[in-house]
């Protein structure tokens, strides 16, 4: 089994550290080139900057290679800038090039400045006790299409989402030492076969 | 967008506060998560908002505001201080990345200032006059901080002040990336002959690099520095950017070299390029052609002892 993980910019190696320890040394691969994403039975989409991130996928022709995969019904896990590059729509956005999978409307830095930066517990569909999630400058989603489940609400806005095979959250799964929503998502891995 | 609306955000916590229990601001995984979101990434130093907007354009991951870039702050003498937050608040105005500004050496206030300007991450910086021969007690704010070392001992006595990145110092506004090198590799070496040390070793290389033995115990662990680690100081090309991501640098810092090249959307676009494919000759052969002139620069061998930055802070 290969997890690919976008190697583009932004905590790629706390991404491949946390999907080794879920499922095992060796399975993470990073994707920094196009023809390595083709491999994989599982992506994920890291933090980082999404303006950044958004023009590498464009200029590599790894954005297509992403959204082939998605549609052929590869699961996607994206947390935080990789939430926005999922996304259909950005509020205001005019610089963020997404790969407009995910049928969400999202906000960029949607709680302010770093200053504004938080952790919090969250209750989670699915979870039997809160999750600790880590929000650095991070999304939410403010609006979502009907085919979208939602999985945990922070104040008025939805900060962790699945529609079929993507799961997109605003927080970082990778920073911290608990691994639900990485084995949710080697569960939604398993669906697939 | 909330970003910079101060009684926005009151309400948001207000709104977040009822409904969960415990919400918890300016952790250490918070700041040296943000330093994590910038690896990878090309931060820029800018002037104006039309500098902001080209980097970001350009793809930088963040951008520093500052009063004059290195280069200016050198040939113009005086005191250099922390930008004027007029023009700190119309930068954060124009762009969506995070924006970090300079304060002096510790200068708490200046950092305050920056803090509550809404500014994603305070670089304390020697590029700036010192205002003391202490640096700011960094733990005490909810920003995270930069700050600049030489060597490892350097490194570790500012993350143990509560620096949740480092950058390793050149000298700044040279457009020479010689001292980068040295340091980088300094760091690096150090940490790799950590390697083989066992704890009675450790103690006594913590003692004579005046750091914290813990810290070296983590370094020694991890095999890197405990924070993320970016390099800056005298980077003005696509190519001097690939090479200290070869020495192991998580980023760069471009200070002077954008805004004093001769193409500055070009070479800030190259230099972003030159970062990813770093291991790639052919793709950093392509974007380092027809750039223009960089900047010209001065070599830092012909520098008056008296005017060298970096051993500013100790």
């Amino acid at each position: 089994m290969r997890i690919g993980v976008l190697a583009f910019q932004g905590d790629v190696s706390e991404h491949l550290r946390a999907v080794d320890e879920v499922c095992g040394r060796g399975t993470a691969i990073p994707v920094r080139r196009a023809g390595k994403v083709p491999l994989c039975q599982g992506l994920i989409l890291p933090g980082g900057e999404s303006t950044s991130i958004g023009q590498l996928l464009e200029s590599t022709g790894v954005g297509r290679e992403i959204q082939d995969a998605a549609h052929s019904g590869i699961p996607i896990m994206a947390t935080c800038a990789g939430l926005v590059l999922l996304s259909r729509e950005i509020e205001g956005n005019f610089r963020v090039r997404q790969l407009g999978l995910m049928d969400i409307l999202v906000s960029r830095n949607a709680f302010g400045p770093q200053r504004e930066s938080f952790e919090a517990d969250l209750d989670v569909v699915g979870f039997d006790r809160p999750y600790r999630a880590a929000f650095i400058r991070a999304p939410a989603i403010t609006r979502c299409g009907q085919g979208v489940e939602r999985l945990a609400e922070c104040g008025r806005w939805v900060v962790a989402a699945r529609e079929g095979n993507l799961l997109g959250l605003s927080f970082h799964p990778e920073l911290t030492a608990d691994m639900r929503f990485h084995e949710l998502f080697l569960e939604m891995m398993g669906e697939v076969k | 967008m909330l970003r910079g609306c101060g009684s926005d955000l009151n309400t948001f916590r207000k709104d977040v506060s009822m409904e969960l229990e415990e919400l918890r601001y300016g952790t250490e995984l918070l700041k040296r998560g943000f330093a994590k979101m910038q690896k990878g990434g090309v931060i820029m130093d800018v002037t104006n908002p039309e500098q902001a907007g080209i980097a970001e354009e350009a793809g930088a991951v963040a951008v520093m505001a500052l009063h004059a870039v290195p280069a200016d702050i050198r040939k113009m003498g005086g005191v250099a201080r922390m930008a004027d937050p007029k023009v700190i608040e119309e930068i954060i105005g124009v762009v969506t990345i995070p924006v970090m500004a300079k304060a002096r050496i510790g200068h708490f206030v200046e950092a305050q200032i920056i803090e509550a300007l809404g500014v994603d991450m305070v670089d304390e910086s020697e590029v700036l006059t010192p205002a003391d021969e202490f640096h700011i007690d960094k733990s005490r704010f909810t920003v995270p901080f930069v700050c600049g070392a030489r060597n490892l001992g350097e490194a570790l006595r500012r993350i143990n002040e509560g620096a949740a990145m480092i950058r390793t110092k050149g000298e700044a506004g040279t457009g020479d990336v010689s001292q980068a090198v040295r340091h980088m590799k300094m760091i690096m070496g150090e940490i790799r002959r950590l390697k083989g040390m066992n704890d009675e070793e450790l103690v006594r290389v913590a003692r004579e690099i005046e750091a914290d033995l813990d810290l070296v115990k983590e370094c020694r662990a991890m095999e890197r520095l405990p924070v993320v680690n970016f390099a800056a100081g005298g980077i003005a090309t696509p190519a001097d950017a690939a090479l200290m991501m070869h020495l192991g640098a998580d980023g760069v810092f471009v200070g002077s070299g954008i805004f004093k090249s001769d193409n500055p959307p070009a070479m800030a676009k190259a230099i972003v390029e030159a970062v990813h494919h770093y291991d790639d000759p052919a793709h950093l052969a392509l974007v380092s052609k027809g750039l223009g002139a960089a900047m010209k620069g001065i070599e830092v061998s012909a520098i008056p002892e008296g005017e060298v930055l970096q051993s500013r802070g100790w």
